[in-house]
């Protein structure tokens, strides 16, 4: 069965996501999630676990010209399963097994029997778990959020 | 001739260990944790990461301990760790209206779409030192209300429907992103060079610089058309992957200075901005990298450079404290060929003085007599 390109964009764009959830995963929280999911451990390393650099890009005035502002360590690997699906992982920081965990869940995804499970399993409590605490820090901003009010002064 | 010198490894190696000791201090006191560093000594970890150039918290931490909270030689630790690491290339820009705000203040708008947000801010504290603290001194939850989820857009896009303001900063089509770790400065800049040499700059040096600004030395009438802190997106290209990899967030201070105008040959009346973007929560210096931004771009405004702040070869050669410790600091090391070269040139001079000094009496008292 040959996929369509727009399936094609679906299916990239969703594990696209699966990737922004694993990256931004608290090291811990995945080795957890994938202790009690049982993610088969025995892939084989095809790279890294490296960690390098990536310089930081920003705009000038916010939307302007890009320019360079500075560097963030960054930690990658590449992993093969038995079954042949080739994962990536790439992530901030320099948790070499948090970059093994998460290319051995992007290959897992890739194969369609497993990818519910992956998701169901490890993206989906991630990204709750993200969600919540994003949610409690913008609460918690709101409340510093000042509100004006004007006093009235003389008559009329 | 050159001599060398040997001798004084028994010294170094005693001295070091002497360092790590006293780095220790009483080992009847615990031990200060990493993550200790980088929870209660947020800031300082961010200033290492800002002017250290590398965006980690635990390193920058590792630094502050290891150099034993001189931030400078944290900075330099972090600068030299830098270099051990391969590249993997350059993120996508950073999009600071989709950041996840923590702060967000304008001196412009008062009320500006989505709020003035104070956040965790130093700011209308009485700056009197609290005891409680030395005792450890448990803090209170923070307090919630409900947020609009709305994106936030930033000031300048807000002011730009006037058409009163310049627009953000752009360079011609066919300039290439210049990178200071990899190309040599050369004189004049474009502003993305002296951007990332603002943003990796010594916080006290460009503080000092944006204020003689204020003072009159290159005046030009600043407002924070905002500040904003908060976590943004990073994305990288790759080879082996048909769509931009995310790798996570990070925090940066952004800070929107907007400077009245009156107009010049070149340009005419309006408001010209100034920019400063920062690692985690930086405030001062995003403000003062923005003023000094903006003074940078005299010329390009059509002014005469009259003051130092305005001069780019002054401030971007010298903001670097990395640079700057290492020229100062290697004053103290042995020198002691040199100045006995000097000392041999001061004896001469010294003995041809007193010599015309000598002749020039004598000729007095002749002519006297």
């Amino acid at each position: 069965m040959k996929m369509d390109r727009r399936q094609e964009k679906d299916v990239e764009a969703a594990r696209r996501s699966a990737m922004a959830a694993l990256a931004a995963a608290p090291a811990d929280a995945l080795k957890r999630l994938c202790d009690e999911a049982g993610l088969p451990g025995d892939a084989q390393l095809l790279r890294g676990p490296e960690t390098g650099l990536v310089t930081v890009r920003g705009r000038i005035g916010g939307g302007g010209a890009p320019f360079n502002f500075g560097e963030a360590t960054v930690t990658r690997a590449t992993v093969r399963l038995t079954t042949g699906e080739v994962g990536h992982s790439y992530a901030l920081g320099r948790d070499r097994e948090k970059a093994r965990l998460s290319a051995i869940a992007d290959a897992l995804w890739q194969d369609p029997v497993r990818r519910s499970e992956i998701e169901e399993k490890i993206i989906e409590p991630l990204r709750v778990a993200q969600r919540e605490a994003d949610a409690r820090k913008r609460a918690e901003t709101a409340a510093t959020r000042v509100d004006f009010f004007t006093l009235v002064r003389g008559e009329d | 001739m050159y001599v060398a010198v040997k001798g004084g490894e028994a010294a170094i190696e005693n001295a070091h260990r002497l360092l790590a000791d006293r780095r220790r201090g009483d080992r009847s006191v615990p031990a200060l944790r990493i993550d200790q560093i980088v929870e209660q000594l947020a800031l300082g970890v961010d200033r290492v990461m800002a002017e250290g150039s590398l965006y980690d918290r635990e390193l920058a931490a590792l630094a502050i301990v290891q150099s034993r909270g001189d931030l400078i030689e944290a900075i330099f630790l972090v600068r030299a760790y830098r270099t051990t690491l391969p590249r993997f290339g350059y993120t996508k820009p950073i999009d600071t209206a989709a950041m996840q705000v923590e702060r967000r203040v304008s001196a412009t708008y008062k009320d500006l779409p989505g709020g003035q947000l104070l956040g965790p801010t130093f700011d209308y504290t009485h700056r009197l030192l609290d005891p409680e603290l030395a005792n450890g001194g448990d803090a209170d939850e923070p307090a919630q209300r409900e947020a609009p989820s709305e994106r936030m857009a930033r000031v300048s896009e807000i002011l730009a429907h006037e058409g009163l303001i310049e627009a953000d900063g752009e360079l011609p089509d066919d300039h290439v992103t210049g990178d200071i770790t990899r190309e040599p400065l050369e004189f004049p800049l474009a502003r993305d060079i002296r951007l990332q040499a603002l943003s990796r700059g010594d916080e006290g040096f460009l503080l000092a610089l944006g204020y003689s600004t204020q003072r009159g030395y290159g005046r030009s009438h600043p407002f924070v058309g905002e500040v904003r802190i908060g976590e943004v997106e990073l994305e990288l290209d790759v080879p082996e992957l048909p769509f931009a990899v995310p790798l996570g967030r990070i925090r940066v201070t952004e800070c929107q200075m907007v400077n009245q105008f009156k107009g010049s040959a070149k340009v005419p009346p309006q408001f010209t901005r100034g920019y400063g973007l920062v690692f985690g929560q930086s405030e001062r210096k995003a403000m003062a990298m923005s003023l000094c931004d903006r003074a940078l771009r005299t010329r390009e405004m059509g002014g005469d450079i009259t003051a130092a702040a305005q001069d780019e070869e002054f401030v971007i050669s010298h903001a670097d404290n990395v640079q700057a410790t290492g020229f100062v600091e290697h004053l103290k090391l042995p020198h002691y060929v040199d100045f006995q070269a000097e000392l041999d040139l001061v004896r001469r001079m010294r003995a041809e003085h007193d010599a015309r000094e000598n002749a020039g009496a004598a000729e007095t008292r002749e002519a006297a007599e």
